[in-house]
């Protein structure tokens, strides 16, 4: 195996990857008798040990449940609970901390938009644009809701290099269109998408627009106020934290008039056989006990990312996408899949004659892992003519070592099926 | 710890490139589809079937190395044999990549496939084709799912 013959420049900003990496316990195993490169962050993302020590403290000190006890565990855990909103709220740089709205994930951020202001405002006829590079979990709610509703589904294309067509969203655009969904990074391609300048398109016509940031939240500094998006979802395990636990972020005047999601515990102002006041934001959203441990968890590794720097993560993360992208490219029979201009650091690809599922077993013989098949996204998959591709993605933790190991090892797939 | 060589033995890596009986056939009465959903695999193989022996079998469509070797080879083997004995075949098939069993009396060349026990996630790989053909001698239609 070649080893760095070309390493990166350390970051002025003093962000130190190897030292980063002493945070994350699991990155220290060997898997196959190779140290692990772990390379499947758009999956999910490893946890640092502050992570992991804030649930086992959580669990061992504080465990109690949360808005009812007048106990001294369940202020205790209500405090964190709510400080992990606060950490939420700063973290979007949303306005409102009742805007933010615990889930289990995007998934069910996404389903919940789509069954309460979805069934309030999309009627028969009307129509929902989502995109072409949109994840199974983008598309599937919405195919319910225009079904239920008797609503269209429509979808803008994106072209070779794997960019929206915003043309053809423009032209979509009409008096039917109630709501944009969109994602602001692709999971299977890396693309950025333009959600500003597709926030203000939309909002000329008075159509809310929601995004999809569950692969935007690890790289970009997110702001929801200056993309002024009306919903933002994301999901905790992709960054860094717990899996289980998401958010919805929504305008508080919009979430103010939408029905609720779930009926329940936690929910309600005051229930009786007759009718039923609910809670006030965001506790109108949150029926039930919530995933406590994990929002606690999820607001330390927002810290976690904030001590580290979001602008260092991403100045890290492009300079390694840069390094990768010229390093796959010299590999003959390589074709990436997904050139955007602007990517995240994500880098699908196919060889010549070689099946993804070959590559991904061939790799994880030597220690690396990516991730092989359609990403949920099959019909993006279509538009690009390949029944699945091996998807790299990197996370702050990645080094230029670990592509030369990816690169090494894709040689050495070449071999085997030389 | 297993070795990539058990995997991807020189006659598997042979049939991927140049499959045999890769084509629709055109006097099957007997058809059906197999997909993985998780990779995107997706073959279909087509069978003459006559006075319960396999005439001719064949197959289409697009996979790993594994299962394009594991359906190519297998059309090679099933062809001439009575549907029972294809059965059986395929339970001793399943055995072998699954580990249950080192027997490989029914199986000849396909033996070669034991090394896939070392690689649990490529175990439906190796026996897609194989759900297939089992689902096309029940006669159902509808795309047999390895998930």
């Amino acid at each position: 195996m070649t080893i760095a013959t070309n390493t990166l420049r350390p970051l002025a900003t003093g962000f130190n990857v190897y030292k980063i990496r002493e945070d994350f316990p699991i990155l220290k195993q060997q898997v196959h008798g190779k140290p692990l490169v772990y390379l499947d962050n758009a999956a999910t993302t490893q946890k640092p040990q502050v992570v992991i020590d804030t649930l086992v403290d959580y669990y061992r000190s504080d465990n109690s449940n949360i808005h009812r006890g007048v106990h001294t565990l369940s202020e205790r855990a209500t405090e964190a609970y709510e400080q992990a909103r606060a950490s939420v709220k700063s973290f979007l740089n949303a306005r409102d901390v009742r805007g933010i709205i615990f889930v289990r994930g995007t998934t069910e951020a996404i389903n919940l938009i789509a069954q309460t202001y979805g069934r309030t405002h999309v009627g028969s006829g009307d129509e929902v644009i989502i995109s072409a590079m949109e994840h199974h979990s983008n598309i599937v709610p919405w195919q319910i809701l225009c079904r239920q509703q008797q609503a269209h589904l429509r979808v803008v294309p994106v072209n070779d290099d794997g960019e929206l067509e915003l043309d053809e969203l423009e032209r979509l655009l009409g008096p039917k269109t109630k709501l944009i969904a969109i994602a602001h990074v692709s999971n299977a391609l890396g693309t950025i998408n333009p959600v500003r300048e597709i926030v203000a398109v939309a909002h000329a016509r008075n159509i809310p627009v929601l995004v999809d940031g569950a692969q935007a939240c690890p790289h970009l500094d997110v702001d929801v106020t200056d993309l002024n998006c009306d919903f933002y979802a994301f999901s905790g395990h992709k960054v860094y934290g717990p899996t289980g636990i998401g958010v919805l972020y929504g305008k508080p005047e919009l979430l103010d008039q939408m029905p609720p999601y779930q009926g329940g515990g936690d929910m309600i102002a005051s229930v009786t056989f007759e009718e039923t006041l609910y809670n006030r934001l965001p506790y109108k959203f949150e029926a039930g006990t919530p995933d406590i441990a994990g929002a606690i968890g999820l607001g330390a590794a927002i810290e976690y990312m904030k001590a580290v720097g979001l602008e260092n993560i991403a100045a890290h993360e492009h300079h390694l996408l840069s390094y990768a992208t010229e390093a796959l490219s010299s590999i003959s029979g390589l074709r990436l899949i997904g050139t955007a201009k602007e990517k995240a650091a994500v880098l699908s690809f196919v060889l010549d004659g070689i099946h993804a599922h070959d590559i991904g077993t061939v790799l994880d013989q030597a220690g690396i892992a990516i991730r092989t098949g359609h990403h949920c996204a099959q019909p993006l998959m279509q538009r690009f003519g390949v029944p699945a591709t091996a998807r790299a993605s990197l996370g702050l933790y990645n080094t230029a070592e670990e592509i030369d190991a990816l690169v090494a090892g894709i040689h050495s797939v070449r071999e085997v099926f030389a | 710890m297993p070795d990539l060589r058990d995997l991807y033995q020189e006659v598997i890596l042979e049939h991927s490139k140049s499959p045999r009986n890769f084509c629709a056939l055109a006097t099957a009465n007997h058809r059906a589809e197999g997909y993985n959903p998780l990779c995107g695999d997706h073959f279909t193989v087509y069978l003459d079937v006559k006075d319960g022996h396999i005439r001719s079998v064949s197959f289409q469509g697009s996979g790993c190395a594994i299962s394009k070797a594991s359906a190519s080879m297998m059309t090679q083997a099933l062809k001439g044999k009575k549907t029972e004995e294809a059965k059986r075949m395929f339970e001793e098939f399943h055995s072998i990549v699954t580990g249950k069993s080192t027997d490989t009396e029914l199986l000849g060349k396909l033996a070669v496939f034991s090394g896939v026990s070392e690689f649990p996630v490529r175990v439906k790989c190796a026996t897609l084709a194989w759900h297939a053909m089992h689902a096309a001698l029940q006669g159902q239609e509808q795309a047999v799912s390895t998930e």
